[in-house]
């Protein structure tokens, strides 16, 4: 009894310390997943992310787009050069027009954004009973909890409580806001084949894919934590420094 | 005043020739050199000279954030998304131009909390402190159009709640909702007009800026004490003394501004925002930027539309007769034993409007938000007026050197002062 009061209490005191903005919605909570970016000297894991990146290639792609990024920012997941080419060209897309005012296909270049599953809005809903599959580029900043959040809804299908009826089409998610969600169990065990002998567990697969979207979608993570943490020894010793001309400049006043 | 070269004292032969012709130089030395200064300023009176910075700051990041941006709603998110990836360094300076947004209110709601708590609002500084608001209004309105720039979920979502709470005033209210939208909802026209209001106001407020300084030279500044200085020895020349006081301050304030931007930028912004605008799908919880929470819970506080929109707006427009309802001629609360305690409590109120304007408007919320706004109200239109008469304050100092120095020759004419120690 008391436990469960202090626990209120703590939580209510982190919700309160929470940024205000934070603290609308009355959120389901998210279990916290260790991940190799978290912390404030975090870094990714480039393993995971190439791997991620795999599963999003043979199995998110099908219905998510990513049409931020471009294939040459692989390499910042520590593809060579031949690899993203090789990635780049087995996807075809469409440019043009041509000298003939036609559009047509051709291999994928480096430098071309990710190839989107659908023409547009409407034939990505006709394809999926009517529910759209939202772009992934910056899904990781937005949605409350960021990668944990992915992972934990990657993870989360279960079977629905007694007395709680999916609707039709829809599929229970214990983490989903609202519980039902259009996207079916999207990870099987084995689906994938990682090429370095992974074991790819369901929860393997959902970690990867969530380190790779972090990546998606905040590419500059580790350069800008790496600039910050000059910039803070600097600043910090710039401090001292300036601190020292301002006593030395009022010794001489009586305050 | 006669025609003729202005009589400069700078030695320099090049400065003199242009101080000769055009006295910049003697100003600058004037204004900020030998600037008679009370020496008896605590780490609160940084926060001016901090304002001034971070607003040159977000002039200086928006001017290059607009080299890349895209002010049309199919391409506004995107472009924001571009400035992040491809934009060299784009990354850093969004999120210096987002995060230096909240330290802007950070630093101006901690100078406006020492302008109330010493009195620096009382005369002669009265139109100094009604500048103030104006220039604190004009950046809410700028931080307001900033925040849809971006055009995701809160941008769109944001524009359309506030600037539907104008349709609330009487006659005008729609028209004056269709003027801001262009239209007749938030769409493209708003888009276009918000970006180019959004980078005019910045430079309307360092317009304001100047004259809140160029009144501030006039009646010189307050103090902890809220005495004026008495003579050359209660004060010191602005340089060296409060240029090397003020980067102190100005370090440490880049200390916290890089913790937020390196290490965690995102912290203050919505989730939401990154999801881009969509007209058709409202989001379960619209909150604006935090540093609109006191207000936007005082709107909410209200059951009834007009009556919260007069209020919220009422809520800073009653800091312009603030120095009229405080009638005590004691400015710094280090004096006045019982508006002390009420003033704090304001903050407090304040500060809990901040953390209810984040939950939902419903139960206990709904109590809370009430009692706080009109406690908020209360110590403006009650509390004070009524204590400038009912209030004794604490003796006052002598001058500002007597407290400090404890002691030394008394000004002619002057007896032992009760504030004298044994």
């Amino acid at each position: 009894m008391l436990r469960t009061s202090f626990k209120a209490l703590a939580l209510a005191i982190g919700l309160f310390a929470a940024a205000p903005a934070h603290a609308a919605g009355e959120a389901i909570a998210i279990p916290d997943t260790k991940f190799s970016f978290d912390g404030v000297f975090g870094t990714y894991d480039r393993a995971s992310a190439q791997r991620g990146f795999q599963v999003y290639k043979e199995v998110c792609a099908a219905c998510h787009s990513l049409r931020l990024l471009s294939y040459r920012n692989l390499r910042e997941l520590g593809l060579t050069e031949a690899q993203v080419e090789a990635i780049a060209a087995g996807y075809q897309i469409v440019d043009g027009p041509n000298d003939e005012g036609q559009m047509f296909e051709r291999a994928g270049r480096p430098a071309d954004r990710f190839r989107k599953p659908f023409a547009n809005d409407a034939a990505a809903r006709a394809a999926n009973n009517g529910a759209l599959p939202p772009d992934l580029s910056v899904m990781a900043k937005a949605r409350a909890g960021g990668a944990d959040y992915l992972y934990a809804l990657l993870i989360g299908y279960v079977d629905p409580p007694a007395g709680v009826t999916v609707m039709d089409g829809m599929h229970y998610n214990k983490y989903f806001p609202g519980y039902q969600i259009a996207m079916g169990a999207p990870l099987n065990p084995d689906q994938v084949d990682y090429a370095d002998g992974t074991k790819a567990t369901v929860e393997q697969m959902a970690r990867d894919v969530s380190t790779f979207l972090q990546w998606a979608a905040e590419p500059e993570l580790e350069q800008r934590r790496a600039l910050g943490v000059k910039i803070i020894i600097f600043l910090t010793i710039l401090a001292g420094l300036t601190y020292a001309v301002k006593r030395k400049v009022w010794a001489d006043v009586e305050h | 005043m006669s025609i003729g070269l202005h009589n400069s004292e700078f030695k320099n032969p090049v400065v003199r020739w242009i101080d000769q012709r055009m006295p910049v130089f003697t100003m600058m030395q004037k204004e900020y050199g030998t600037f008679p200064t009370p020496k008896n300023f605590n780490y609160f009176w940084n926060f001016g000279a901090l304002a001034m910075v971070t607003l040159l700051i977000m002039i200086a990041t928006g001017i290059f954030l607009s080299m890349n941006y895209a002010a049309h709603t199919s391409l506004a998110f995107d472009s924001v998304e571009r400035i992040m990836r491809d934009v060299n360094f784009g990354w850093l300076i969004r999120y210096i131009h987002m995060n230096g947004a909240s330290m802007f209110f950070i630093v101006v709601y901690i100078h406006i909390f020492r302008g109330m708590y010493y009195g620096s609002y009382k005369a002669p500084r009265e139109l100094l402190w009604m500048l103030g608001v104006v220039i604190f209004l004009l950046m809410m309105a700028t931080a307001f159009m900033g925040y849809v720039l971006p055009w995701g979920q809160m941008s769109f979502w944001g524009a359309t709640v506030i600037t539907n709470l104008f349709s609330a005033f009487p006659v005008v209210g729609n028209f004056i909702v269709e003027l801001l939208w262009g239209g007749f909802s938030v769409d493209n026209p708003t888009l276009n007009r918000f970006f180019s209001l959004h980078y005019l106001l910045p430079f309307v407020i360092f317009g304001v800026v100047f004259l809140h300084v160029a009144a501030l030279h006039i009646t010189g500044s307050n103090n902890p004490l809220g005495i004026e200085p008495k003579g050359p020895q209660d004060t010191l020349p602005f340089h060296p003394y409060y240029t090397a006081k003020d980067s102190v301050g100005l370090v440490v304030y880049f200390i916290v501004f890089a913790v937020l931007v390196f290490f965690a930028p995102n912290y203050l912004g919505h989730p939401d925002n990154y999801i881009p605008a969509n007209p058709l799908v409202t989001p379960p919880h619209i909150v604006p930027e935090w540093y609109f929470l006191p207000y936007y819970a005082i709107l909410r506080a209200v059951p009834d539309k007009l009556g919260g929109v007069l209020l919220m707006f009422g809520s800073i427009l009653v800091w312009f007769v603030l120095p009229w309802l405080d009638r005590s001629p004691v400015r710094s609360m280090r004096f006045r034993p019982l508006a002390r305690p009420f003033f704090l409590l304001w903050t407090v109120c304040f500060l809990v409007l901040l953390w209810v304007g984040a939950k939902p408007a419903e139960g206990h919320y709904v109590l809370i938000a009430r009692i706080a706004t009109a406690y908020y109200f209360a110590y403006f239109l009650v509390i004070l007026p009524l204590l400038g008469r009912l209030e004794r304050p604490l003796p006052l100092p002598e001058s500002i050197s007597r407290p400090v120095l404890g002691g030394g020759p008394l000004p002619a004419g002057a007896a032992a002062k009760p504030m004298e120690k044994a």
